[in-house]
């Protein structure tokens, strides 16, 4: 038998059944079963991701998430992965983050802060780590969940955030990222998570920021996005991981320049600059004490409310940081990279070839957030539209708070809320 | 068994007369779920089983069948797996039946969490035991995925806290081989390098993982992982790195050559800001790398940057910051202004 040439009409249609036969064997490997334990997740990748379209949900359905999210609230504290589940600091993150950005009194009031708080020193680890779960892994994930929600409840105090600090420098590596536990690989996913932990708990000086610097931006590929790891290929959702890392150095200049040398060595202009820098930061410290004093009256017997600030306040601080430095990747390209090829109708994905997936569409929005509102000055302003990509009024996003990864108004009510308990 | 004949040949759990006296516990969505799942009905019903024996903390033979039926219907479930340790250790079972479970387990899921976790305490357990085993398992991971980060993790575990060190070097050496920009066999390589009890630590080794990291560059100037390697093996010493001549000649080499000049500069000015001399040779490769518009005047280290922001437009804003923090001078060269300058004022005196 002569053998069959391969003609174009053959290649045409054997391309297009491949491209069929992906997407069937993507959609049949997710088995059902595995979203049992992160559907609080699936809550916050699609709320957070909704809130950022700058949409909203009905009322019905939010008193839905809240009534099921309080069912996966464990009666010691804590939220698992679903009704009658161990409770776990990655599902606890996304419920408390997920109530938040639904935002009301209803759901910032059914998170139970004093048992949330118990558990924290539970997951507590004599290393200073925590452990995901009781009997649970213990890595840098599990440090910046409990930091987060510590943080932004507003039930930070020192015993939870001892050697927090030194367990997350231990994890940076020699090439400038950080990893998951001492000694593996310096990754986009565990380099935002200590980096956000050691801003919160104020020791971020701690780590080599020169290092972390000169390693993230090398991790924006040729294709705009950004890659996990050295040598790795790109995928949407380090967007965000990556992109945020980028944007909080950018108001990170003066413990930067401090590691630098800078402010030490270089005649006296920058020793100006570096004072009149410093003088704003204390001001924005007396200005975060004076804040709280106004929305939170102090009452009867209450001690003065500036001492707590100080550790429960720095996510509040640092974003009313000046960003003092330009975004040091290329953040249009970036933007290219997400609306180009990760976004598909109706959704976003790691990158073409791969199928659109809830949580790449919040992580993805996300890392859009980041790269528009990079160049912003004050953390209330809009985007200028040259750094926006595209259409700016069918493009821009809403703003995020880059510790948390809550929309930014959603956090600042939070903050109200929870100052005052 | 595979999974299909496991489906045929299932009992229901209210069919099982071992199981007649448990009520099994429905799970609490509520009226209105949110993200709703459409659970199979074996799943239903074996998690409906699972929580009457959780909420009662029975730690029997019958409950640890259990939880190996939950495992496989859904191996995410960290709850059944904690539970499954409790039960495990209630009962005093031999855990190297409980490491060829795991292992029927892990084939389709090498990246759970749970799994990997369940692994490492199993190790643990299992003692010196388990090392050879573990080592190998990993490295079956690796020849599917040889960047597999909870295998990795899994493995620098094992060698930190059970040993197996002798032949890890060359493992490395085998996977870059390979491929030379596996970034996580070049991480490994660190860890041995620094950790090995067997090898004498960093400072040992150093000149031989400097010989065979700037061979590795000559052979791909434009991976990215060797020169990341090459800045660790300095880390805590700048000293030796400015005075290391193999790095210098390595630098000289790729910037004179049609390869990607990218990493070689980068690496060149991290150099200059830790006080190094160029030689001749290569203050005359920048400058014919040195664009027309860059002023003569310039100092080295901000011609440096000036190429970097051509040589590499899409990091055009982090090589301008460079250029704005960058020392003018090297810090010698600064070191030797401020002693002659004291020395002036000293004579004044």
């Amino acid at each position: 038998m002569e053998s069959r040439r391969v003609t174009k009409t053959l290649e045409d249609q054997w391309m297009v059944e491949r491209q069929v036969r992906e997407i069937y064997d993507y959609f049949y490997s997710i088995p059902p079963n595995s979203q049992s334990v992160i559907r609080p997740w699936l809550c916050y990748w699609i709320l957070h991701s909704i809130t950022l379209l700058g949409e909203s949900v009905d009322a019905g359905l939010e008193n839905d998430a809240i009534d099921f999210l309080t069912r996966c609230q464990d009666k010691n504290g804590a939220y698992g992965g679903g009704p009658g589940q161990m409770p776990h600091l990655a599902t606890t993150y996304a419920a408390v983050n997920s109530l938040i950005t639904l935002g009301s009194p209803k759901a910032l009031s059914s998170i139970n802060r004093e048992k949330l708080h118990a558990f924290l020193l539970r997951m507590k680890d004599p290393s200073g780590g925590f452990r995901m779960h009781d009997g649970g892994e213990l890595d840098v994930r599990a440090c910046y969940t409990a930091i987060s929600v510590a943080s932004i409840l507003n039930i930070v105090d020192d015993e939870l955030i001892h050697g927090v600090g030194s367990f997350i420098l231990s994890c940076q590596t020699y090439e400038g990222g950080i990893a998951g536990e001492p000694g593996a690989e310096a990754h986009g996913g565990y380099t935002f998570c200590g980096l956000a932990a050691m801003i919160l708990i104020n020791e971020v000086n701690r780590l080599d920021l020169p290092r972390l610097i000169d390693w993230v931006v090398f991790r924006q590929g040729v294709e705009g996005g950004f890659q996990g790891r050295t040598n790795k290929l790109v995928d949407g959702c380090y967007s965000f991981w990556q992109g945020a890392v980028a944007f909080l150095i950018q108001r990170l200049n003066l413990v930067v320049h401090e590691q630098l040398g800078l402010s030490n060595d270089l005649g006296t202009e920058s020793d100006d600059s570096s004072e009149s820098e410093l003088s704003a930061e204390e001001e924005h410290l007396e200005v975060t004490s004076s804040h709280v004093q106004e929305i939170c009256p102090p009452q009867e017997g209450q001690e003065n409310a500036s001492d707590t600030t100080k550790i429960a306040d720095t996510g509040y601080e640092f974003i009313n940081r000046p960003i003092a430095m330009q975004p040091l990747y290329d953040s249009m390209y970036l933007q290219q990279y997400v609306l180009l090829c990760s976004q598909v109708d109706g959704g976003f994905r790691d990158k073409p070839g791969k199928g659109r997936d809830h949580y790449h569409t919040c992580y993805c929005l996300s890392g859009l957030s980041i790269a528009q509102y990079s160049w912003t000055d004050e953390a209330d302003s809009p985007p200028l539209p040259r750094d926006v990509f595209g259409l700016y009024s069918r493009n821009l996003v809403e703003q995020i708070h880059p510790l948390f990864n809550v929309e930014l108004d959603r956090y600042y009510e939070a903050r109200k809320y929870f100052s005052c308990l | 068994m595979d999974s299909s004949e496991e489906k045929r040949t299932r009992i229901p759990f209210k069919e099982r007369p071992d199981w007649a006296d448990v009520k099994p516990v429905p799970q609490d969505d509520g009226p209105c779920p949110v993200v709703p799942i459409a659970y199979t009905e074996d799943f239903s019903e074996t998690m409906d089983y699972f929580r009457a024996i959780y909420l009662a903390n029975e730690r029997s033979p019958r409950a640890l069948q259990l939880t190996a039926e939950a495992i496989q219907l859904n191996p995410g479930n960290y709850t059944v797996w904690q539970f499954r340790r409790v039960v495990l250790e209630a009962l005093g079972v031999d855990l190297h039946e409980e490491l060829k479970f795991v292992d029927r387990i892990a084939g389709e899921n090498t990246k759970n969490y749970q799994i990997w976790h369940h692994r490492r305490w199993l190790a643990e357990k299992l003692g010196a035991d388990a090392v050879t085993n573990e080592l190998e398992f990993t490295k079956k991971i690796f020849s599917q995925d040889a960047k597999n980060y909870h295998a990795w993790s899994h493995r620098q575990w094992v060698l930190q806290a059970l040993g197996g060190w002798e032949d890890e070097l060359a493992y490395c050496q085998q996977l870059l081989e390979d491929d030379i920009y596996n970034n996580s066999a070049w991480n490994q390589r660190y860890f041995v390098v620094t950790r090995s009890p067997l090898l004498g630590g960093l400072a040992a080794m150093r000149e031989s993982e400097v010989n065979y990291t700037v061979q590795a560059i000559r052979a791909s100037p434009e991976n990215e992982s060797p020169w990341r390697y090459l800045r660790g093996l300095h880390k805590n010493d700048t000293q030796s790195l400015v005075e290391d001549s193999q790095v210098a000649s390595v630098i000289l080499d790729v910037l004179t050559s049609n390869n990607s000049h990218v990493h070689a500069l980068s690496f060149l000015l991290d150099l200059l800001c830790h006080g190094f001399e160029p030689s001749q040779e290569l203050k005359s490769a920048v400058d014919v790398l040195t664009p027309q518009s860059c002023s003569p005047d310039l100092a080295l280290t901000k011609r440096v940057c000036s190429i970097l922001e051509l040589a590499d437009p899409m990091r055009v804003k982090y090589w301008n910051w460079r250029k704005s923090t960058v020392p003018v001078q090297s810090a010698t060269c600064q070191n030797t202004d401020r002693l002659a300058d004291l020395c002036a004022r000293m004579s004044d005196l």
